[in-house]
């Protein structure tokens, strides 16, 4: 019963110059012409773009979750990366 | 007829087009043919309310006797209407309103950009506001009529008949009568006719690139500017007139 | 409203003791579930259905207020309104966007609709009859709505949350618009007067009835709650709205059809009257008397634009042949 599934395609939107894109949603269309006039249609009725990114779904390679600590929690103890790690005294002004 | 009464008819005319031919479009929410395209759809039809209600509001002071936007665009007789015929068209299948909408944007682009330059203040930041809407009207349904053209057999036999069931009322865009002369004398715009080359070409190119071929120029229709319509208008009026009509004079 | 959604729900999982408490861990800790994370079936089953039938009742919400547009009294009204109901549009396709994060597609979840095997809001299931219902609508249909949609931006699945935090953002002015639209009738004519009170006594108990029928005490154990995709009773949001709403009511000068509702002093709150479950269940059913015409309607829309679906799809894959043509010659 169901008929072919028109593409899906993830969308990022520049709020304003100076901002990266950020994922806004999705939409289906049946080419990217058409993804960005939807795109433009659904996600920037009340002025929230400049500029837009659209990206077959099927297209976005995503990080396994089952992997999460083995990728992010290595970072987690290196807090010598951060400014706070290092002591500075007050008297030399903001560093 | 004085140049004031000139410009009231001039402005009327122009909020016509845009009042009716949003009505047709706004029949079309909840009934795309996609989620994305209801969306579009709604969108045209809100640029066109919104340009309505500008002209309608410049054409009450200009006319000065206590009428405003929703008296002029409301309580008004059939033969009253000024819009041109292609605007009160029936929406038709899917076809038929890309095509109605791809004719009158190709139009309505070198239009707006011309009255940018208008000796009317008023207008021409109209026009400003206008011309940037009507190019992404224009490249919608220019994309679907390619698409349409170029996809299957059966969009293809239907974009060729509305094609060819519109292509009549194009004519009427470009008619210069008395009062089009009476605005192109004073600075107000330019003359239509001249924008009959541009437009021509625009419609060529996008049914060339949807593989499609021009459709028969012969007679043209004519008649809105005159308030002789087709019968689809009085029935967009009884919609449109109902509240109006039912609850005369009250706020709403 | 949307917890209609989750009538008969079958929040059963088959997953071990460890996987769900590892699971329950992460709901209780308040962190948001994502898309491929591991989660228990029940978990997906339950959100499928109750975002799926969230998304349809936007989308069948357009038609009693669509109904309407082409004959709004002025052109400040109709702009508003076609955006309003624009909105809805829009509103259903980030729904199903959310659910599709679930892995269905849109395709799927529509035929649900069409066939009838999925549900929406009963609210729809009445008519939009007169000017006064346009108002009456954005007054308390999405009054109700908001009510049950700010407790789902806090929902512990991260797309369905984060489409309903954009969806309260958008939809924060359709209950102004529709109040606006009741205090220009109840500032008009004695015509118009009526014409609001007619639609408030139409709308008032089929608002009260988008929240669910009560559940009993078993709601605060039940596994919606426990998976916290729902955070509150069907009787805690009726309330919260039937005290935001008297006084709205008497702002208006109108009066709420209902003789038993009174003033609790004790629990600072509202009591109301008995709601009709008969009426609901009925309409939840198929049997209001918009239901068939609501299905119908979208079925034919549905069919309608079968050819053009077909046709961009038809474009898109000729051209995408072609491009792969084009750089094959050009590699070559």
């Amino acid at each position: 019963m169901s008929e072919t599934a028109t593409p899906l395609w993830e969308v990022f939107i520049r709020a304003r110059n100076g901002l990266s894109h950020k994922h806004a949603g999705s939409i289906h269309a049946a080419d990217a012409e058409m993804a960005l006039q939807a795109a433009r249609d659904v996600y920037t009725r009340r002025g929230e773009g400049q500029s837009i990114w659209v990206a077959r779904s099927s297209d976005i390679i995503a990080s396994d979750p089952v992997d999460k600590d083995m990728l992010f929690e290595p970072t987690a103890s290196k807090i010598y990366r951060h400014p706070t790690f290092y002591d500075i005294p007050d008297d030399v002004g903001n560093m | 007829m004085t140049d004031k009464t000139y410009l009231f008819q001039y402005l009327l005319r122009l909020a016509d087009d845009h009042l009716i031919l949003s009505q047709r479009l706004g029949e079309w929410c909840g009934e795309a043919p996609t989620l994305e395209e209801d969306l579009a759809l709604a969108n045209i039809a809100l640029d066109l309310i919104g340009q309505s209600r500008s002209i309608y509001s410049y054409a009450a002071d200009v006319e000065n006797k206590g009428r405003d936007e929703d008296h002029l665009a409301f309580v008004r007789v059939e033969r009253d209407y000024r819009n041109a015929l292609i605007a009160e068209q029936p929406n038709g299948d899917f076809a038929h309103t890309i095509a109605r909408q791809f004719f009158v944007s190709a139009f309505m682009v070198p239009f707006w950009r011309e009255m940018e330059s208008s000796n009317d203040l008023m207008l021409a930041a109209i026009a400003a506001k206008a011309s940037k809407e009507v190019a992404y009207h224009l490249r919608h349904a220019s994309e679907w009529v390619i698409r349409l053209g170029d996809g299957t057999e059966e969009s293809r036999e239907r974009m060729i008949e509305a094609l060819d069931d519109l292509f009549i009322f194009t004519g009427e865009m470009f008619e210069v009568d008395e009062t089009v002369e009476a605005m192109i004398r004073s600075g107000v715009c330019t003359d239509p006719s001249s924008l009959m080359g541009e437009w021509l070409q625009t419609v060529q190119s996008v049914i060339a690139q949807a593989t499609l071929e021009m459709p028969d120029t012969g007679f043209m229709q004519t008649g809105g500017r005159m308030g002789r319509h087709t019968e689809h208008l009085g029935h967009i009026l009884s919609e449109l007139q109902y509240m109006q009509r039912t609850y005369p004079g009250q706020v709403w | 409203m949307y917890s209609q959604g989750l009538i008969g729900a079958d929040g059963k999982t088959h997953e071990d003791e460890a996987f769900l408490n590892a699971f329950q861990a992460r709901i209780d800790a308040e962190q948001k579930i994502e898309p491929n994370d591991p989660m228990p079936q029940g978990y997906r089953k339950t959100l499928i259905r109750q975002i799926s039938q969230h998304a349809h009742s936007e989308i069948i919400g357009m038609q009693p207020e669509g109904n309407w547009i082409s004959r709004a009294p002025t052109l400040r009204r109709k702009a508003a309104l076609l955006a309003k109901v624009q909105d809805e549009g829009g509103h259903g396709l980030y729904l199903y966007s959310a659910a599709e994060t679930l892995g269905v597609s849109r395709e799927e979840v529509t035929d649900q609709l069409l066939s009838g095997a999925a549900k929406y809001s009963s609210i729809f299931n009445y008519p939009a009859l007169t000017w006064a219902d346009i108002g009456a609508i954005g007054w308390l249909v999405d009054g109700a709505a908001i009510m049950n949609q700010i407790v789902l931006c806090r929902c512990s699945y991260g797309p369905y949350a984060r489409a309903m935090i954009r969806i309260c953002k958008e939809e924060s002015f359709h209950q102004r618009q529709g109040y606006e639209i009741m205090i220009a009738l109840c500032n008009g004519s004695d015509e118009q007067k009526e014409l609001a009170q007619d639609a408030l006594n139409r709308f008032w108990w089929p608002s009260l009835m988008m929240f669910g029928p009560p559940e009993g005490d078993s709601v605060h154990s039940s596994q919606s709650m426990i998976w916290k995709i729902k955070r509150f009773s069907n009787d805690d949001l009726r309330d919260k709205f039937i005290n935001a709403t008297v006084p709205q009511a008497e702002h208006l000068g109108l009066t709420i059809p209902d003789p038993d509702l009174k003033w609790n002093e004790q629990k600072q709150g509202y009591d109301h009257g008995d709601i009709d479950w008969n009426e609901f269940w009925r309409v939840v059913k198929g049997d209001g008397i918009c239901n068939r015409d609501r299905l119908k309607k979208r079925r034919k829309v549905h069919r309608n634009g079968a050819w053009v679906r077909e046709a961009a799809l038809a474009f898109a894959s000729k051209h995408a042949a072609q491009q792969t043509a084009d750089a094959q010659i050009a590699a070559e």
